[in-house]
């Protein structure tokens, strides 16, 4: 069982729980008894070497994992105080009110607006869409740039502006946390700062858990750092901690670049 | 760049934090040198304890100016200028808290030299505690608009208080062989002098942290040669 520190004390009430959490695909352990608690309306990243089960864990916190093949997942994932892997509970439902941004951005090929649209559209929504496409680009930070444009392909885009429309186009179904995977690995630098820039803008009103290969960027935009090893929560703490101070041996080492 | 989207904007807001952290602090020590100072110059003694109080703040300010140090230094991979911010910061809070320190023992001596025999005013003393502190004042003034001239003024007038502490120091032996019973006094004017020194020396060094700041040049132990 993993160290957990500092967490309990961070003020803000859990948004997502992680109990005892294992994953396999076939035969082999992705994800070892893993138990995280996510405070609302802040920034968690997951870290760790390649293969260490941080995508893995991310994607039991929407149930994308039962998209995969082999997949099993045991323990539970609490939401609002309701196992998401509970009988009954719709994953579709799941992934509105848990949202996922990928590595690489990946529009539709439609229009800006109708990207965005499409999931108020698929969802019934019957209100100002108008009102819902330019609020999610707003709060993406993509608005002054595509305001004047809404018709044009999403493919007429920067991959920097593609990544944001993604963003927007998961906060039109107003998810309350928001899973990333890698957002900003295919970017370039500057896009990637505007990215790491909205997140920290984003925790205002959701949060956010994100998994990044990039521990200078975990350091930069996270309020909780998970140190994955091997399947396996290290430790978890708040950033801080995991990068002036971590407690454990194994996370030294790899924050100071000994392994991984 | 649009405000709103503009890259790494919370970094510089915390950028931003610490300066005023440091402004905080380095007010107080203004304040606190001024008052000692002062003390001694009007052999008031009852100044000493507020300072001590002050003095307690300065400190604080100092450990919270370490840890934001080490958390942008750990967490933000600071570059260039706003690296050079970051150091230039860190060394200046520590060259503040010495200097409070300093003050604070010119305050402790203003309330001995209250008890002791009486001792010929000596007229470099004024004119040392004026220079020191204005020395503080500029030093501050150039780290705020980040003036590189102005600083090196401040490194240039640094001789004129070393000299003062020597005429001070023949002064105050001249004293003591006359009349022994000036001894004491004479002694707690001679630590007033090297307090006043270091608080000068310290801002010479804070001027220094300027030019590095500004032009990422290091002009320590005359690098820069004769101007």
């Amino acid at each position: 069982m993993a160290t957990v520190y500092g967490i309990g004390s961070s003020g803000a009430a859990p948004a997502l729980e992680a109990k005892a959490v294992s994953v396999s695909y076939g035969d082999a352990t992705a994800v070892r008894d893993v138990s995280l608690t996510v405070p609302a309306n802040r920034v968690v990243a997951l870290i760790g070497p390649s293969g260490c089960g941080k995508s893995t864990l991310l994607r039991c916190f929407n149930r994308m994992n039962d998209l995969v093949p082999n997949a099993r997942v045991a323990g539970r994932v609490d939401f609002h105080g309701r196992d998401l892997y509970d009988h009954g509970v719709d994953p579709v439902e799941v992934r509105r009110r848990i949202g996922m941004v990928f590595q690489k951005p990946n529009p539709f090929p439609k229009s800006i607006f109708d990207n965005v649209a499409f999931g108020p559209r698929v969802n019934g929504f019957h209100g100002d869409l108008d009102g819902v496409v330019e609020a999610s680009l707003r709060q993406s930070a993509l608005w002054d740039e595509v305001s004047d444009r809404l018709g044009d392909s999403a493919y007429a885009l920067s991959g920097g502006q593609q990544q944001r429309l993604c963003i927007a186009r998961t906060l039109a179904v107003k998810p309350e946390v928001v899973l990333m995977d890698e957002p900003a690995s295919s970017l370039d630098p500057i896009a990637t700062q505007r990215i790491e820039e909205l997140i920290y803008q984003l925790k205002e009103r959701y949060t956010i858990v994100i998994v990044t290969h990039n521990m200078q960027q975990a350091a930069r935009i996270s309020d909780y750092t998970a140190f994955l090893y091997m399947g396996e929560l290290v430790e978890y703490g708040p950033t801080e901690t995991i990068f002036t101070n971590p407690r454990e041996e194994r996370t030294e080492a790899y924050v100071t670049g000994r392994f991984g | 760049m649009r405000r709103g989207a503009a890259s790494r904007r919370h970094f510089h807001e915390e950028l931003d934090t610490l300066q005023a952290r440091l402004m905080e602090m380095a007010g107080i020590v203004e304040r606190l040198i001024g008052q000692a100072a002062e003390a001694v110059l009007k052999r008031d003694w009852s100044m000493a304890e507020r300072l001590v109080a002050d003095d307690d703040r300065v400190d604080e300010l100092e450990i919270e100016i370490d840890e934001r140090v080490m958390e942008l230094l750990a967490l933000q991979q600071p570059m260039a200028v706003d690296l050079r911010q970051i150091v230039a910061t860190n060394k200046a809070s520590n060259d503040l808290e010495r200097m409070g320190d300093h003050a604070v023992n010119i305050a402790k001596a203003a309330g001995r030299l209250s008890q002791a025999a009486a001792i010929p005013e000596v007229r470099e003393l004024a004119e040392m505690v004026s220079i020191a502190t204005g020395m503080v004042s500029q030093s501050l003034a150039a780290f705020v608009s980040r003036d590189p001239e102005a600083a090196r003024i401040v490194c240039e007038t640094d001789d004129r208080v070393d000299d003062l502490r020597g005429s001070m120091y023949r002064i105050l032996v001249t004293h003591m062989l006359e009349d022994p019973r000036r001894l004491s006094a004479a002694l707690e004017l001679l630590l007033v002098s090297q307090n006043l020194e270091r608080i000068a020396d310290l801002a010479t060094n804070i001027a220094e942290d300027v030019v590095f700041l500004v032009e990422g040049r290091n002009i320590k132990h005359g690098a820069e040669g004769p101007a």
